[in-house]
């Protein structure tokens, strides 16, 4: 993130750029992750799903990293006002990412399984929606690494599409699975994974959250979009 | 969120308050339009780069600026609706109800017995011995130092450590029954036990007295004062809720300051 | 140096070990000339010591061995027959005690005859022996009808001679004792009339022509009441001008210029304050000549930048701290001062005053100027009294021609210096006993 770096202990900056390459780092991995499993899925490319599985472990180890990074730094560096906000949010959103990963890993997985089955058309309207879910990844690690609150708050602003197209796209493998039983083992495994995108937003949600806060010291107001009609209530 | 909860400028009932002060050293002006309310039974603390006038605001408040040559006051300060810049407020009886301890651990070269019962004596807040025996035994144990002393109250208190000495000085200001009790740096000549003992101790006094603290450790300021204000060259920069000032500053020299970030 | 060296800093034998391995030979070349340069540095300061200590020791010493024989004296035993008709009981004083030690003499010596062998027999015993032979009748009236063996003193010649200061084997005419005195002499001692006994003469008496019956007790009691005046004059005024200057005056202009003028003051020339205490005091004012008062006020003016000075500068040393904590508590100005910075500043005026006292005692040429370097034969009795002071009794002492008056100059001196002493320890004894550690 970026911070004023003129601390006038250097080696404090240091750490704190460090802490902010790593989230920057493991974004990236997690927005590959994502990236290489709907491509397996779409391209019916076992290996791919494979090596995005492999990547999940990385995110994991760069995750216990900045956790200790974090740990380290409260305990030595006693962090104030910016600098304190900086680095707790570096440590919830390194959570997030890793929880990110996680539901990306978790569609390479399902890749695999539903890749036997024979080709389906439903795995088109699936990139739709994981490019929606990139595209709010990619903002909430640009708003992170520039500390650009405004673009964090529309970033939030972007789940409420991402909770519509992933609703449609329940009612059309309901539809799918009533016609054809037995197609139901794969739609159910790209339910799935449309929900672990669906999550991989709410994450995204939480990052432009914690992007705020370390940014303004003001926490975002609990005026988050919620359009979930699938619980019927509301 | 609400500026109301964001400014905070009193939390508590207002013991002091501070009015377009004003102060000059001779020709140099030291603090510029500072605006700031003490809170009853409250801890304030006072941070700042070294000569941003925290210590001046703080003598200010007791007139021990009085003594300094060519020291000059304007505005108002308000201890209990009573004017303190007033000519006519005696600085000494001022001074009975706004005590004060110093930087370092400065005992009178007397007796323990006698640095407790000196404010009283020249006070005539006691009217015999035994009232006095009581008063010092009273203020040695609200300054948490009764158990150590008691069976030396006859030794001079010089020979104390530099912790006790300055909860010594605590029990010395409160003897007097100040009603307000201003500190300035009284840690910074003390290892971390006994800072932390004096913190404790603050915590206890601030039930009965309203202190105002001045400290260099912003860890020291976070931790025992309810509202927190920076001053930076003269001027009062921002005034609020310690958590608040410490957490989420609103102004970029207060954010700055505590994360050291100062050029 | 890539090292940055503990050895450096650890001494000589750790410095050494590393100009084997690690220091460049550059480096411990210098490090030797360091050592070298400090030794010589310590060496020329023990030097400078040894210097100082020589001169006190020699300086002391001369003053030792001529005055250590002031200190006893020679007494001549004379049975002395307290005739009835010669003394009136009711009035004793009025006796002719001359004549009756004259009488006890001639008796002694009955085949003296002739007045010039008669009136050098009679100068064997000092003339003070009259009173001496009063003394015993007035403490003892049943003497008076008897004979009695009284100790009167030797003269200041016999007393040489007993001493051991005039040489026999010098020709007669050289010699201050006549052959005749040396065979009266002889001839008392091998009777057991001769004796030495400690001078208390010395510490009882006022000053006189006759060198062993000359007393320093005038001096010290003079010195007493001189320096009791400048005490009462300079030290409440002297400690008073110092806190008010130190604690209450504000700091400007006129400040500042008394500040200058005292110090200037404490560098005037002692004997220009003699000159206005001789054309104030005693011309203007017309106090008493050679008295205690006017000398005590002229030291005293004397004394009183001294003791400012030395004043202030206790008072600077209290720690702002302790005026702080009074002031904190709600002490008044008045009371911050008189509670806690004058008494701890107390020690440090004690001694500050003390040393300008000793000043004061050592001094002589202001004195001179109001006509304290008179003759006075009488003990004072009062700071109106004329009387002398130490330092001036000594410098009259030195201008006498008697030999026997030598050595009770040097006397003088050692008294004079043990009185230094002792006001100096004093002063050292408070410092210690008072010092307070902050």
């Amino acid at each position: 993130m970026q911070t004023s770096n003129d601390h006038i202990v250097r080696s404090f900056n240091n750490d704190l750029n460090d802490l902010s390459a790593k989230i920057g780092k493991m974004g990236g991995q997690a927005e590959a992750i994502l990236q290489d499993s709907i491509q397996a899925l779409v391209r019916r490319d076992a290996d791919l799903a494979l090596r995005a599985v492999e990547a999940d472990r990385r995110v994991d180890a760069l995750d216990a990293e900045i956790e200790a990074a974090v740990v380290r730094m409260l305990a030595l560096r006693q962090p104030m006002a910016i600098d304190l906000r900086v680095i707790i949010s570096a440590l919830k959103i390194a959570q997030a990412l890793e929880r990110i990963a996680d539901h990306a890993k978790n569609g390479a997985k399902r890749a695999i399984i539903i890749n036997r089955a024979p080709p389906m058309e439903q795995v088109r309207s699936i990139v739709r929606l994981s490019e929606v879910a990139r595209d709010m990844l990619r903002g909430v690690l640009d708003a992170y690494a520039n500390g650009d609150a405004n673009s964090a708050v529309k970033i939030r602003d972007r789940d409420e599409d991402l909770d519509l197209l992933y609703e449609g796209y329940f009612r059309e493998c309901l539809t799918y699975m009533m016609e054809d039983s037995r197609s139901i083992t794969a739609c159910t495994h790209l339910l799935f994974i449309a929900k672990n995108i669906e999550r991989i937003g709410d994450h995204c949600t939480g990052i432009a959250e914690n992007v705020y806060y370390a940014v303004t010291g003001d926490r975002l107001g609990p005026a988050r979009p919620k359009s979930d009609q699938l619980l019927g209530d509301k | 969120m609400a500026d109301g909860e964001r400014f905070n400028m009193v939390a508590a009932e207002a013991k002091v308050l501070v009015r377009d002060l004003n102060v000059y050293y001779g020709d140099k002006q030291a603090l510029f339009d500072i605006e700031l309310d003490i809170g009853k039974h409250q801890v304030t603390s006072l941070i700042g780069p070294s000569g941003c006038g925290k210590s001046t605001f703080l003598r200010c408040l007791n007139r021990m600026n009085d003594v300094i040559d060519g020291c000059r006051m304007e505005g108002s300060i308000k201890v209990d609706g009573d004017e303190v810049l007033d000519a006519s407020i005696d600085p000494v009886q001022l001074r009975r109800r706004v005590g004060m301890v110093f930087q370092k651990p400065n005992p009178f070269p007397k007796s323990i017995y006698d640095n407790i019962a000196y404010g009283p004596r020249i006070h005539g807040l006691v009217s015999n011995q035994d009232e006095l025996d009581e008063l010092v035994q009273s203020s040695l144990e609200r300054a948490a130092l009764w158990d150590e002393v008691k069976d030396r109250l006859h030794q001079p208190g010089t020979g104390l450590s530099g912790g006790q000495q300055q909860r010594l000085c605590i029990a010395r200001a409160i003897a007097v029954r100040p009603d307000v009790i201003l500190m300035d740096e009284p840690c910074s000549a003390l290892d971390p036990i006994a800072t932390a003992r004096v913190e404790e101790l603050i915590e206890e006094l601030k039930k009965a007295y309203s202190i105002v603290i001045v400290t260099h450790s912003m860890q020291q300021a976070a931790r025992i004062s309810q509202r927190t204000a920076f001053f930076h060259l003269g001027l009062l920069v921002e005034v609020g809720v310690t958590e608040q000032i410490f957490t989420a500053p609103r102004d970029e020299r207060t954010q700055g300051y505590i994360t050291g970030r100062f050029g | 140096m890539t090292e940055p060296s503990f050895e450096k800093i650890a001494g000589p034998g750790a410095a050494m070990a590393n100009s084997k391995g690690l220091m460049p030979d550059r480096e411990a070349a210098l490090v030797r000339r360091r050592y070298r340069a400090e030794a010589r540095f310590k060496a020329l300061g023990v030097a400078a010591i040894v210097c100082a200590i020589s001169m006190l020791f020699l300086l002391v010493g001369s003053i030792i061995s001529t005055g250590w024989s002031a200190f006893y004296q020679y007494e001549i035993a004379l049975d002395i027959k307290f005739d009835k008709a010669e003394i009136d009981l009711t009035n004793p004083r009025n006796a002719n005690y001359g004549g009756l030690v004259k009488s006890a003499l001639s008796a002694q010596f009955p085949e003296v005859s002739g007045r010039t062998n008669k009136r050098t027999l009679y100068g064997l015993v000092s003339s003070g022996a009259d009173y001496q032979a009063m003394e015993v009748v007035l403490d003892d009236p049943s003497v008076v009808g008897n004979t009695r063996r009284v100790w009167v003193l030797a003269s200041d010649d016999i007393d040489s001679l007993l001493k051991g200061f005039i040489d026999r084997s010098l020709p007669e005419a050289d010699r201050r004792v006549k052959n005749k005195e040396l065979v009266w002499i002889d001839r008392l001692k091998t009777d057991g009339r001769v004796r030495w006994s400690m001078n208390t003469v010395f510490w009882k008496s006022g000053d006189s022509r006759e060198p062993e019956l000359a007393g320093f007790w005038g001096a010290i009691v003079g010195s007493f009441f001189t320096l009791l005046v400048t005490l009462a004059l300079s030290f409440p005024v002297g400690v008073l001008a110092a806190v008010y200057l130190e604690e209450f005056a504000p700091k400007n202009r006129w400040t500042d210029f008394i500040e200058v003028n005292i110090n200037n003051l404490a560098a005037v020339p002692s004997i220009v304050f003699g000159l206005l205490g001789l054309a104030v005091f005693l011309n203007f004012f017309g106090l008493p000549r050679s008295a205690p008062l006017v000398g005590g006020i002229v030291l005293s003016l004397m004394t009183l930048p001294t003791i400012i000075i030395a004043s202030r500068a206790a008072l600077k040393a209290v720690p702002p701290s302790i005026r702080e904590a009074a002031l904190g508590v709600g002490a008044s100005k008045h009371q911050v001062v008189t509670h806690h910075v004058l008494p701890l500043a107390m020690p440090g005026i004690l001694t500050g005053t003390i040393i300008g006292m000793a000043q004061a005692l050592g001094e002589t040429a202001p004195l001179l100027m109001i006509g304290m370097v008179a003759f006075i034969v009488n003990v004072p009795g009062g700071v109106t009294d004329p009387s002398t002071v130490m330092p001036v009794q000594i410098y009259l002492w030195a201008d006498s021609p008697e030999r026997a008056f030598v050595a009770r100059t040097s006397a003088g001196i050692m008294a004079l210096l043990g009185f230094l002493i002792l006001m100096n320890a004093l002063a050292v004894i408070l410092r210690k006993r008072f010092e307070r550690r902050w």
